[in-house]
């Protein structure tokens, strides 16, 4: 699993740990709530693009560090995490040919599907939350993911024509 | 060959993809079990946490870099204020280190003499105790001094060892005063260690207290010291209040279950200690 070189693991690891930053960043209370998932639209990108390299076990690793950062019960970002990534690795070549548009579509289920897993954790651990703090994210993520897209793949662009 | 990869033009699957999410899953469930039920993973979080720490630093950085731009930056006038605010503090601590010498010597004649209405110093009085109810619901007190002696609504309670309460209902003689512990009662505190601001709230029983509104992540720990903090108006800034006693962090759950132990023997105070503020800090600014 670990052919890639160690320069086309650096932008990876940079921008998660980036994604880190921006996710335990301090915000306004206002805004907070609309924290985009940065770490889940990172890890998509990534296991879409390399998903010999970053697969579930990295998000799994991800997860729990997420889980430590905010506080939350451990293992529960972590489910999150891994799954929305197999399903992108699952279906990583068709996701490649889909046009942005619809490409951003399938980010808003797969927030979708991470926000409502964290939903059912909390529900079933007995977390109360207010709706809008499990929607607020997704709208944000999915809103966001053109802008991160290009970005990213103009890192991913660069990185492999660094080699 | 790189470039291969990179495109991953190969349409065979990634092996054994839904076998590793399979454990995956059955691993995280695991683990949330464990962390939910009992605090056998404190040290994996704490390990994690030590991990995460850098970041956390690094996110910090900007938000302290501006702070002391605006330290470095700011007007006479505010450095003035900041000054005053600061001999006034200074007066206060030092007001605080006399009390305590003077305290053991007073408790000492006190004791002997059995006549608690000496004045200690200027801004502190004793006051014998008259009456403790402490039932469940309601945690009061009521003091020999009342309004004849300059005693006033909201005023602060301390013993030899810290804050004891409050006075709520002023008589002429008397005054009734709610202790910390009441189940009513809050009060602003932050750890000495620190300066972690917090609230300290009763419970009802006279030997605990609760900080109901402390982050999972917070940084407090058995053995803390508490403070008030002079936030809430009633209480000057820097009486001890409790010591932490258990930190219980429940991953699940939004807030840490904090409890603290009061550092004043509430149920044992004989003699009490009401503090006028307010004339200190004017003494403060006259200097």
């Amino acid at each position: 699993m670990s052919r890639d070189r160690p320069t086309r693991r650096l932008p990876v690891v940079m921008t998660l740990l980036v994604g880190l930053m921006l996710t335990i960043m301090p915000l306004a209370d206002r805004v907070e709530a609309f924290r985009p998932d940065w770490l889940a639209l990172l890890l998509v990108f990534w296991a879409m693009q390399l998903p010999r390299t970053w697969s579930v076990g990295t998000a799994w690793i991800v997860g729990i560090v997420l889980d430590v950062a905010h506080g939350t019960l451990l293992g529960q970002h972590a489910l999150a995490l891994s799954v929305i990534v197999f399903v992108t690795v699952r279906f990583h070549l068709l996701m490649r040919v889909f046009p942005l548009s619809q490409l951003t579509a399938t980010i808003f289920a797969l927030l979708a599907l991470y926000q409502f897993i964290l939903f059912w954790v909390n529900g079933v651990a007995g977390v109360v939350a207010p709706m809008i703090a499990y929607w607020a994210p997704v709208i944000a993520g999915t809103a966001l993911w053109p802008f991160l897209f290009m970005f990213l793949s103009g890192i991913r662009f660069r990185a492999r024509a660094g080699n | 060959m790189v470039a291969s990869r990179g495109n991953n033009s190969n349409p065979a699957r990634i092996p054994a993809l839904g076998l590793r999410v399979l454990a995956f899953i059955i691993v995280s469930i695991l683990v949330m079990y464990f962390d939910h039920r009992e605090n056998h993973l404190d040290g994996i979080r704490k390990a994690i946490g030590a991990a995460v720490y850098p970041v956390q630093i690094v996110v910090d950085a900007p938000v302290r870099l501006w702070h002391w731009l605006g330290e470095s930056t700011t007007s006479r006038n505010e450095l003035e204020l900041e000054l005053g605010r600061l001999q006034a503090e200074r007066l206060l601590t030092n007001a605080r280190l006399q009390r305590l010498t003077a305290l053991e010597a007073e408790n000492a004649r006190l004791r002997a003499l059995l006549d608690a209405r000496n004045r200690v110093r200027d801004q502190v009085r004793v006051a014998e105790i008259l009456s403790v109810d402490a039932n469940p619901y309601e945690h009061n007190l009521v003091i020999g001094i009342g309004s004849r002696d300059g005693v006033y609504d909201g005023q602060a309670i301390v013993d030899a060892n810290g804050v004891v309460g409050q006075v709520i209902k002023t008589g002429v003689m008397t005054a009734r005063a709610v202790l910390i512990s009441d189940a009513d009662h809050a009060l602003p505190v932050e750890v000495n260690r620190n300066g972690l601001r917090t609230i300290a709230v009763g419970t009802g029983e006279i030997d605990r207290l609760d900080l109901p509104f402390l982050p999972n992540n917070a940084d407090i720990r058995a053995g803390d010291v508490l403070v008030t903090s002079g936030l809430g108006g009633a209480f000057p800034a820097g009486y001890p209040v409790a010591v932490v006693n258990s930190v219980t962090r429940i991953p699940q759950q939004p807030f840490a279950d904090v409890t603290a132990t009061p550092a004043a023997a509430l149920d044992q105070v004989r003699e009490v200690m009401l503090i006028w503020s307010t004339p200190a800090v004017a003494e403060g600014a006259e200097e």
